[in-house]
């Protein structure tokens, strides 16, 4: 009896969060899925009609604009967060006094929401009220800052504002990973004469590689779900030059009563999660076989 | 007893959802609260706010789909007659009375899906107003431009003068608002065939490649700080005359009233360059949505034939800067600019040059497609051709 109950106990309490996963995520998934090939407009209509919807989505130059725009968006996000992430993890790790406050304030970003953050970032880089205008105010004239209403780098400001609000994280899931690196390496590394930056170089940052791949993972679906901190923004203007898949999807299914197409684009960023996270786990699992 | 009690308070009761917000539009909606409520009728005031009635359809579908929508909407344009094809509305007919002779042709026309009423008008917009402040006009030299070219002359004597020309505000939504006024400016034909009806030999034409052609030239006129500008503080820049003109609708108008500026003294409304003579409507109407798949209730009725009352009509589209819908009523209390707008109704009624503007006229989805289109075009450099090929591609895709 109690070995019957032992072997089922993880069955039955695992099961609501399976069941429900399966019917909030894969169900769903499915289910617009197939609103992708169907004439959905203001209502779900179950009729068929094929490849429709994303040959009209493949022929619409502003959903290109939106994926030409996530991709500048998200290749100097991804790349600054780690970067800086990493250095200011580097930085902590020195057995420094307050790390404790100073970890916190670098954590506390991720605390507001993008929302908030979005809207103090657009007064922040608003040409007539912010930091431009305080600097101009403090005496340095022909400081001028508008990048906000240029069209080709409206998106560096979403970059900006997207990395103060993700660096600390990224700090905080590096310091981790700098911290269960093994002690007596490091010391015998030092007994050899090898320097700081070599040791960092040949042992640490190839022991925490693990933290990369998360790091990774954490910040492609990231910027691939961005979205309040946009609308916060920008609102996808100047024009278009903001605009990215989410808030495509959102505008046409929900605004423009365009459910087809809506559904159609969410499927496509379903693939561009697909296509970067597969041959990433893949390559992350042989890593660690081959480590083992 | 109880039972019936409860079955009366349920048909005294009617659920109102609108986007009616700002000042002088919950001033209009107040009155005719005011005036339901003397009748015994309780008006639930479901008002949500943003996105230009987007949020609040978004909520009219959540709660048609559950089955629960609300006995009266606010609604404009094509949707109405989605919803009258879903089978989801009243049809009004039984109280319509005389609604045909009151009302303009192509307004009727709007309201009404195979030959039944589903919608009852408020008051009219019109669009296609420009505006120009009048100290500014007369320092200047000029005279209220009726050709575009005549408006580009009159731009550089602002410009000249150190006033910025053309007061915009950087949104899609006011980008689209100044885009439709050229295409109208190519005749009323034009813009029937290329915005209403979306021809793609029209839409291709060299017209059309000219209109993209006077939008770049207008943004020479444009000053710097126009991104995400709102179209009241566009408004603002000309009623302190810091800007010379405004292109927006007759919603506008209620800004220059507030800063007390009278029309013909402080300003000049006028029809836009090349479209003197045509109309640009905007008619906004309430729907009222069956209840548990019944036809209409007594309140329902009631609140229908309430708006087309004269009396209310004056007043609502007093607040709200438009003109009465209803053409029996009288515009003793209206400016020059609102007896302009009544006048230039009835006279582009007779001579076909009655149309629904954009966003009247078209779908959502073709709307926001116009838009976008619009708004990259402004908001690069793409060259006219290629914008052109642009809008005839989202016009095969809406």
């Amino acid at each position: 009896m109690s070995i019957l109950f032992d072997r089922w106990l993880p069955a039955v309490v695992l099961a609501p969060s399976v069941a429900a996963s399966l019917l909030f995520v894969y169900i769903f998934v499915f289910l617009n899925g197939y609103l992708s090939f169907t004439s959905s407009r203001l209502l779900p209509r179950y009729e068929f009609v094929g490849l429709d919807r994303y040959r009209e989505l493949f022929d619409n130059d502003v959903w290109w604009e939106s994926v030409a725009n996530l991709f500048w968006f998200a290749a100097p996000f991804i790349v600054i967060s780690t970067i800086v992430g990493l250095t200011l993890a580097i930085l902590l790790d020195q057995r420094i006094r307050a790390e404790g406050a100073l970890r916190a304030i670098y954590l506390y970003p991720l605390a507001l929401s993008q929302v908030v953050a979005g809207t103090a970032w657009q007064w922040l880089m608003n040409p007539s009220l912010g930091l431009s205008h305080v600097a101009e105010q403090l005496g340095w004239r022909g400081a001028s800052f508008d990048w906000l209403s240029d069209p080709s780098r409206a998106i560096f400001c979403v970059v900006i504002a997207a990395v103060w609000q993700c660096t600390g994280f990224v700090a905080a899931l590096f310091l981790a990973g700098l911290r269960g690196v093994d002690e007596e390496i490091v010391k015998a590394a030092q007994v050899d004469g090898a320097s700081k930056p070599l040791i960092y170089r040949r042992i640490v940052l190839p022991t925490i590689r693990p933290v990369f791949f998360s790091v990774m993972l954490i910040l492609t679906h990231l910027a691939i779900k961005t979205f309040d901190l946009v609308v916060a923004m920008t609102a996808g203007g100047p024009g278009t030059s903001t605009i990215l898949p989410t808030i495509f999807m959102y505008t046409y299914a929900f605004e423009r009563g365009r459910m087809g197409i809506g559904a159609a684009s969410a499927m496509m960023m379903l693939a561009m999660v697909v296509a970067i996270l597969v041959p990433l786990m893949y390559l992350e699992s042989r890593a660690t076989r081959n480590a083992a | 007893m109880a039972g019936a009690v409860a079955a009366q308070a349920q048909t005294q009761d009617i659920e109102v959802l609108h986007y009616w917000t700002s000042g002088g539009e919950s001033k209009a909606v107040n009155v005719l609260r005011q005036r339901l409520e003397k009748e015994g009728i309780n008006w639930k005031d479901s008002a949500i706010a943003g996105g230009g009635g987007a949020n609040a359809m978004t909520v009219l579908k959540t709660r048609a789909v559950s089955g629960d929508p609300p006995a009266a909407v606010q609604m404009r344009g094509p949707v109405i007659q989605d919803w009258a094809d879903q089978g989801a509305l009243v049809g009004l007919n039984a109280i319509a009375g005389n609604w045909n002779r009151e009302l303009p042709p192509a307004i009727d026309a709007a309201l009404k899906y195979k030959g039944t009423y589903y919608a009852v008008p408020h008051w009219i917009h019109r669009v296609n107003w420009m505006y120009i402040n009048k100290p500014a006009l007369d320092k200047v030299g000029g005279k209220v431009p009726t050709t575009w070219n005549e408006l580009f002359d009159l731009a550089d004597k602002f410009k000249a003068a150190g006033i910025i020309p053309i007061a915009h505000g950087g949104t899609p939504y006011h980008d689209g608002v100044y885009f439709e006024g050229i295409v109208q400016s190519m005749g009323v034909d034009f813009y029937r065939k290329a915005i209403l009806e979306q021809d793609q030999a029209t839409l291709t034409s060299p017209k059309m490649v000219e209109v993209f052609d006077i939008l770049r030239k207008s943004q020479r006129y444009f000053d710097d700080g126009i991104q995400g500008r709102p179209w009241n503080i566009a408004a603002a820049m000309v009623i302190e005359g810091k800007a010379g003109m405004l292109f927006m609708g007759d919603w506008a108008k209620g800004e220059f009233a507030n800063a007390n500026k009278v029309p013909g003294v402080d300003y000049v409304c006028a029809a836009r360059p090349g479209t003197e003579g045509m109309f640009t409507f905007i008619a906004d109407t309430f729907v009222f949505f069956k209840q548990r798949n019944q036809p209409a209730t007594p309140a329902q009725n009631k609140l229908a034939s309430m708006i087309m009352d004269p009396a209310y009509q004056a007043e609502a589209a007093l607040y709200k800067g438009a003109i009465p819908a209803n053409t029996t009523v009288s515009l003793s209390n209206f400016d020059d600019c609102a007896k302009k707008s009544s006048n230039d109704m009835q006279g582009a009624s007779r001579a076909n040059g009655l149309v629904p503007a954009m966003n009247q006229g078209i779908p959502e989805a073709m709307l926001g497609a116009v838009r976008d289109v619009v708004t990259r075009f402004l908001n690069s450099n793409q060259d006219s051709q290629s914008a052109v090929q642009a809008l005839a591609r989202a016009a095969r895709n809406n």
